[in-house]
């Protein structure tokens, strides 16, 4: 063995004062330790890095629909069309009850918390491994990039939302007070967005196949949901356990609370609040404890 | 003032698990395989073992790395590809997790592993910066607070608005850099980002990195250009198949790592080459090589202005001319000092088909006593040449007077001369007439 490959403990310092000495600077201190066991939710982290986080989301805004034709319309084209499609199917060959709404704006009530949901899973999937430069070459908390992934769909969401309450007018629908309810379950809707999207970031850095899953999954979801036929088609208790689907408290939430169509869903959105956080924190965790390894296999 | 280590490192290492076929998606994975694998032989031809060719096996891309880094000291580490430079850095600004040891860092770190991280294309150059600066751990006022700085030191004002998708990748190499060397972090680790853009552009990095040392920060600067090396950094750590194998000041580190990697071969003594790395399109091939001066005095071994004669065994699948084949001689800094080509005589060599041997000599070597490299090359008149062996082997130019005889021979020059001095009684007229 050559002398070049053995281990020399080389101390660099000049007076070798190891502790106590003058701290220089900012007394940050970072430790960097060999990671062990399930990680902790890193909040503290994220908020400390909250800028980063602005910009991320500002840049996936910005960039969203640069070079596009159509621009941002693309925001409404989506579930627009989708309504279109499940009125002419659903509501007038299958004749799919609406709980006495016009099922244009049954369906396009539900499309429009969906449409951001879906929008924001299928982008969070992807985002990690999309921000793959990024991911090798310098650290920051992971969590930033899906969550602005998220974030930034919400720009398409309030153009969709602004449509709806058009539609709503056309339809001449006077949204009641509990309209405000959408604001909150917009939120779950994130939640559960964000939840199910950190799951799949972190599973699409080790297998590709999430990839291609995704759009099938999302797919599956739609009609899983329900967002061409009500959920009043199902009797108690099964209608509450339905609500296990996040996106069924949300969309349900969203009818009652802009068409004021059935009675309030209040114990299914509490239900699907419970299954959302549920996701959400097992997503954190799945993705923090995935995270360290993201830089090398991605 | 008592002086900390800004940056400790105890025992780190990192560990990559090679050889798992079941996961078809992870290119990146096959790519780190083969890059691994590659550095294992290497290690393991080091200590005389073939490494083992395939199977789940564990590859320590660093091992038990320990030093230190005092408050505002500038650290070079230096090493081969696959020594582990760029783990370690990678370690150190948390891109990765370290397998086993410690690392602990004082002070708010800044890390450039590479210009333009995070810029986005369909960004104008204003956004990217706030973007980038952001990315790289910049609060937006301290960015506002700059802004004109950097724009002015890219020297792209005009384009400040325009997408960088337009910009000339000199322009979107100025601002990725400018955006960067604005950073004030307290320690400061950075890759290879010299080794981009053009001589200008490279020269004004060089200056800011100079800056930065000069400033008292505390600086990790891996490099390949091992001048940088030795100008911005008073120490340095050699890394070897992921051990320290080396660490002091910098110029003796540098030094080091230069010789320990070259062979010194004795006079007459024929040193194969044919395992080395080399260039060009091996339609003809450096087998092996030996020089002597053809005297009895100093074992053969080269002095100034000595004759100096090299064999070469020459390998050619087919009998071919050559117009050009050389002997270059370089200092251990790489400065080429005598360039012995046949091209210059002008002369051509016809090869035979199979192995030929090919004499060179020099009658008078213009060389003072030194360590110096050889790099063996020819050509067929094309750009790339047939072969070329860079730093094939060191040579050692003796001084050829006894020891014990005269003052020891002080040389600063590089190239010695024949000269004679006389001395002869005048006055001011003399000279003036």
């Amino acid at each position: 063995m050559t002398s070049g490959t053995s281990t020399r403990h080389t101390s660099a310092t000049h007076a070798g004062a190891p502790a106590g000495g003058a701290s220089h600077g900012s007394d940050a201190v970072t430790v960097i330790e060999p990671a062990a066991g399930w990680p902790s939710l890193g909040l503290g982290e994220l908020w400390a890095f909250r800028e980063l986080l602005y910009f991320l989301t500002w840049r996936d805004i910005k960039v969203r629909y640069k070079q596009t034709a159509l621009g941002a319309s693309w925001a409404i084209i989506q579930p627009l069309f989708t309504m279109v499609v499940f009125s002419l199917f659903f509501g007038r060959l299958a004749g799919v009850p609406s709980d006495g709404v016009p099922y244009p704006l049954f369906s396009f009530a539900a499309l429009v918390p969906w449409t951001f949901f879906a929008n924001g899973l299928t982008q969070s999937a992807n985002s990690v491994v999309a921000s793959q430069q990024l991911v090798t070459k310098i650290y920051f908390p992971r969590l930033a990039i899906p969550i602005a992934t998220v974030l930034s769909g919400a720009i398409d969401f309030v153009i969709a939302f602004v449509v709806l309450l058009g539609l709503m007018a056309y339809y001449r629908f006077t949204p009641s007070a509990h309209a405000l309810w959408t604001v909150p379950l917009v939120l779950l809707a994130f939640v559960a967005s964000l939840g199910v999207g950190l799951w799949l970031a972190a599973l699409n850095v080790q297998y590709r196949d999430v990839r291609y899953a995704v759009p099938f999954l999302t797919q599956l979801w739609l009609f899983a949901t329900p967002i061409a036929y009500p959920s009043s088609l199902l009797s108690e208790p099964w209608r509450t356990l339905y609500g296990i689907n996040p996106m069924v408290g949300v969309v349900e939430g969203y009818r009652w609370a802009l068409l004021g169509s059935g009675a309030a869903p209040g114990r299914m959105v509490l239900v699907s609040c419970i299954a959302a956080l549920a996701v959400l924190v097992g997503g954190i965790l799945y993705f923090r404890r995935m995270e360290r390894t993201f830089a090398d296999v991605i | 003032m008592p002086v900390t280590a800004a940056i400790r490192l105890e025992g780190l290492g990192k560990r990559y698990v090679l050889g798992r076929a079941l996961d078809p998606y992870r290119t990146a994975r096959e790519a780190l395989v083969g890059a691994a694998v590659g550095a294992v032989r290497a290690a393991g031809s080091l200590v005389g073992r073939r490494a083992p060719a395939s199977g789940d096996d564990a590859f320590w891309a660093l091992r038990d790395v320990s030093f230190e880094v005092p408050h505002g000291q500038a650290l070079g580490l230096i090493g081969g590809n696959g020594a582990g430079k760029s783990t370690l850095l990678k370690v150190l600004t948390r891109i990765t997790a370290p397998t086993t040891g410690r690392a602990t860092i004082h002070g708010r770190v800044g890390s450039l592993l590479e210009v333009g991280t995070g810029f986005h294309p369909d960004l104008t150059g204003r956004e990217n910066v706030f973007l980038n600066g952001a990315i790289l751990g910049m609060r937006r006022e301290e960015v506002a607070r700059k802004f004109d700085e950097i724009v002015a030191f890219a020297e792209v004002e005009r384009f400040i608005d325009t997408p960088v998708k337009r910009y000339s990748s000199g322009m979107y190499l100025r601002l990725a850099f400018a955006v960067a060397a604005h950073l004030e972090p307290e320690v400061l680790l950075v890759d290879e980002v010299l080794a981009v853009g053009d001589a200008a552009f490279q020269a004004k990095c060089l200056g800011k990195m100079g800056d930065v040392t000069a400033e008292g920060r505390t600086v990790i600067f891996v490099s390949h250009n091992l001048d940088a090396i030795q100008r911005l950094c008073r120490r340095a750590v050699l890394l070897e198949a992921g051990r320290v194998a080396d660490a002091g000041p910098s110029d003796e580190v540098v030094r080091g790592y230069l010789t320990r990697q070259l062979r010194r071969p004795s006079p007459a003594e024929w040193l194969d080459v044919s395992g080395l790395r080399r260039r060009g399109s091996g339609d003809a091939r450096f087998q092996a090589v030996r020089f002597s001066t053809g005297e009895q005095t100093l074992d053969g071994h080269p002095y100034p202005l000595g004759p100096l004669e090299f064999q070469m065994q020459i390998d050619s699948p087919r009998a071919r001319s050559v117009p050009t084949l050389a002997v270059t001689i370089r200092d251990i800094g790489g400065v080429n000092l005598v360039n012995a080509d046949i091209a210059a005589a002008p002369q051509v060599l016809q090869l035979e088909a199979g192995v030929n041997v090919v004499t060179l000599r020099i009658d008078a070597l213009y060389l003072n006593p030194g360590e110096y490299t050889v790099d063996l090359w020819v050509g067929d008149g094309g750009p790339t040449g047939l072969d070329w062996v860079e730093s094939a082997f060191q040579l050692l130019v003796l001084d050829p007077r006894p020891a014990g005889t005269g003052p020891s021979l002080v040389v600063t020059g590089i190239v010695p001369c024949t000269l004679r001095a006389t001395v002869a009684p005048g006055s001011m007229r003399d000279a003036a007439s």
